[in-house]
């Protein structure tokens, strides 16, 4: 009775808002059906539909899927600050970052349903009912450590909110060693995301032992960008209180994150281009495309313009110091980390393919709709999660604040009629 | 709401369900597809890992399978399950210097293995190189079309899976829908293939070809004699790749491309077998494995005859 109010509660809470929150729910909307029915034309033809082929056989999807990776271990890994530095809402930086993390995961692994050729069968790589190829396969490990992530995120933040509904303390001998669990768990699933592609000798563009060390930092960038603009956003919008010192914080580190990775990526450049062994080509084709296709050169520059300038604003006190500066900061440093994950990471591997033979790739409108489906999805489930969070957290929605209400409810029934 | 927005919404929604109803007949396929499945088809869904099933499971499998074909393309099929021979490990030769590029062996195994003619399929790529650049595939072309072949100044090496002794395609494939049979095949359950492409991304010579759409092949021109894990006609969605024809090695016949090529390039054998032709050639050819440095092993020779 009481989780079917709760249920109630909570529809109530995400149907209702203002006039920017219903455009905003009506515009994701629109993107998922306009995305869903370019779905259910691959669904249809079959992954023809997409501009994949034989020498390029993972794209745009997959490149998606590395990214969300990453958005979903930063997000988490945010709490090591969080508790060195001691900010205040601690409890709430965890909520939302785990808030994060759980839609990421699920976006993850949408993505690779989408790109699957027989997403029905997917439950052949489980253990038990199918054949699990455990401990071979990297992506039998990197299903299995993305679940255990997602279901370690969905107990700690259903716990944390269901105990606030309820009025009552949390279980800290519980929550605490499992939020401290996140932490190397959110390190480990882009790890092994990163050796998914990093072991394949085939794949000279990905073989190399910096692919690791890479993607978290590159994540470490991602995840904190969002997070610092929903901060500031919660913060204007609830009772969500954080102080500038600590998103300044959260910016630093960053800055750190993003040093770390410009030297790692000055090396593997050093490296590639000083030896100039035949794997040039991969490296060639990332900066200057080959012959007269240069789609790819154009994301990775701007990938490297948008890098640089948000290192460049979060470098100096002034600018990340700023407001408005560390914001612009820090959806530069979104888009081009999107931009590396999404598109320059995984189609160079595969432009020439292992015959020298190119491929030119570029996704085609169906991916682009699915994809779409799939981050509006996301979001609105974010967006609904969020909500009622905030409505626990800030705004006193509880059990008492059922009660009062149906308590109301009853002494206003004979007035109305 | 501003009546502006508001109309602004209007047409959206009417633009998205005029679109929306053009699907709707997709949709209500479907949906009776889900609900109208034979049992035979959900049977099909509930089946296992070829590779785990007995004897009796596997006959059964391939005994319906030949009816369903039998009846989809108007033929009298066969599907064996003719499982590896004791004492047999197939390897294979090529001599890179009689091979004139000229495809024949490409299209052979098209027509023996039932490859999709639209889109198209090749589990042979012939590839043409600069005779002063030596192997290097850098500028190496697959898609050259002279008039004529031999082209002056170049020579040809074909490429298919190499069925590697350690074949990485084998190690990465989550689902195990894809391992090394006993007689060194690596083959692939079409029927528990998830299509997730993590082998083609991981094998070193291309070798593996997914089936982006579904598959077409005139009915006139397709191969009834098949082997479950061969030839047999597949479906969208699962990847494929050379078995050394199954169908036919297991029953003690040459490959296609074998039995086709026109300059006697292609040599076949088993490998336990010392008086076997292949053995003849390790033991007097100079033989190497395309990029040994990988240690994926191939059972693959190339050599120089002449
Ligand atoms: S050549 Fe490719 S497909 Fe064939 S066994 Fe080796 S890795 Fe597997
Ligand atoms: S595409 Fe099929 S055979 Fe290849 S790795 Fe995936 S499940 Fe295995």
């Amino acid at each position: 009775m009481n989780f079917l109010r709760f249920l109630f509660g909570c529809f109530k809470i995400i149907t209702k808002g203002g006039r920017v929150y219903y455009s905003s729910l009506f515009f994701l909307l629109v993107l998922i059906v306009w995305g869903g029915l370019g779905y259910l034309d691959q669904l249809q033809n079959g992954l023809i539909m997409t501009n994949m082929r034989d020498s390029v056989s993972w794209g745009f999807y997959i490149g998606n899927f590395t990214f969300l990776v990453g958005v979903a271990a930063a997000a988490v890994m945010l709490v090591i600050p969080a508790y060195i530095y001691d900010w205040k809402p601690i409890k709430e930086i965890v909520i939302f970052g785990e808030i994060l993390a759980i839609c990421a995961v699920i976006m993850c692994l949408c993505f690779i349903v989408v790109d699957i050729g027989n997403p029905l069968r997917f439950w052949h790589m489980l253990p038990f009912v199918g054949t699990m190829n455990f401990p071979y396969s990297i992506l039998s490990w990197d299903f299995f450590v993305l679940f255990a992530y997602f279901l370690l995120n969905i107990v700690v933040v259903t716990h944390l909110l269901y105990k606030q509904f309820f009025k009552k303390h949390y279980n800290k001998s519980i929550i605490l060693p499992l939020v401290l669990l996140s932490i190397p768990a959110a390190i480990a699933i882009h790890t092994v995301t990163a050796f998914l592609y990093n072991a394949l000798p085939a794949r000279p563009y990905w073989n190399s032992a910096l692919l690791a060390p890479r993607f978290l930092t590159t994540a470490f960038c991602s995840g904190p960008a969002v997070l610092i603009l929903l901060f500031q956003v919660l913060r204007k919008t609830t009772k969500f209180e954080i102080k500038d010192e600590a998103i300044f914080t959260i910016a630093e580190l960053m800055v750190y994150a993003m040093f770390i990775y410009l030297f790692f990526t000055i090396s593997e450049f050093f490296k590639e281009f000083y030896s100039n062994t035949e794997h040039i080509v991969y490296w060639d084709y990332l900066l200057w495309g080959a012959e007269k296709n240069k789609e790819i050169a154009i994301y990775s520059w701007a990938s490297i313009i948008m890098g640089t300038s948000a290192f460049i604003l979060f470098l100096i006190p002034k600018t990340r110091k700023n407001l408005l500066t560390l914001n612009i900061g820090a959806v530069l440093i979104y888009f081009s980390v999107y931009l590396e994950k999404g598109i320059t990471l995984i189609i160079p591997g595969f432009t020439p393919d292992t015959l020298g033979q190119y491929f030119f790739y570029v996704p085609s409108e169906t991916e682009i709709r699915t994809a779409a489906m799939i981050f509006s999805g996301g979001a609105l489930l974010f967006t609904f999660i969020s909500k009622i969070a905030i409505a626990i957290l800030f705004e006193g929605f509880s059990i008492d604040s059922l009660e009062k209400k149906a308590i109301t409810e009853l002494k206003n029934k004979p007035v109305a009629l | 709401m501003n009546p502006i927005s508001q109309s602004m919404q209007k047409e959206e929604k009417s633009n998205s369900r005029r679109e929306f109803l053009k699907k709707l007949p997709v949709l209500a396929v479907g949906a009776a597809a889900l609900g109208g499945c034979s049992p035979e088809e959900i049977e099909e869904y509930f089946q296992q890992n070829f590779k785990t099933l007995s004897k009796e499971e596997k006959d059964e499998i391939v005994k319906n399978l030949e009816k369903k074909y039998s009846e989809k393309y108007g033929k009298e099929f066969t599907v064996s399950d003719s499982p590896a021979t004791e004492g047999i490990l197939f390897g294979y030769a090529l001599d890179l210097s009689r091979c004139i590029g000229c495809r024949k062996c490409v299209y052979a195994c098209v027509e023996e293995n039932n490859q999709s003619r639209d889109p198209q399929v090749h589990w042979i790529q012939v590839l043409q190189m600069e005779k002063k650049k030596g192997i290097d595939l850098v500028h190496a072309d697959v898609h050259y079309n002279p008039e004529k072949v031999p082209e002056e100044g170049h020579f040809y090496m074909p490429v298919q899976c190499q069925q590697c002794r350690n074949p990485q395609c084998v190690s990465v494939c989550p689902t195990k829908a894809t391992w090394q049979d006993e007689d060194g095949i690596v083959v692939v359950d079409y029927n528990w293939c998830i299509g997730c492409r993590y082998c083609m991304a991981a094998c070193p010579y291309g070798a593996r070809h997914f089936n982006w759409g579904e598959p077409n092949i005139p009915d006139e021109e397709i191969n009834p004699i098949t082997h479950y894990l061969g030839n047999r006609p597949r479906t969208k969605g699962v990847v494929e790749k050379c078995t050394f024809c199954i169908q036919r090695v297991r029953e003690g016949k040459y490959p296609a491309c074998v039995e086709i090529c026109p300059t006697g390039s292609r040599k076949f054998g088993n490998l336990l077998d010392p008086d076997s032709e292949i053995r003849y050639i390790l033991e007097n050819k100079r033989v190497l494995v395309f990029k040994e440095e990988l240690n994926t092993q191939p059972k693959f020779y190339y050599f120089f005859g002449v």
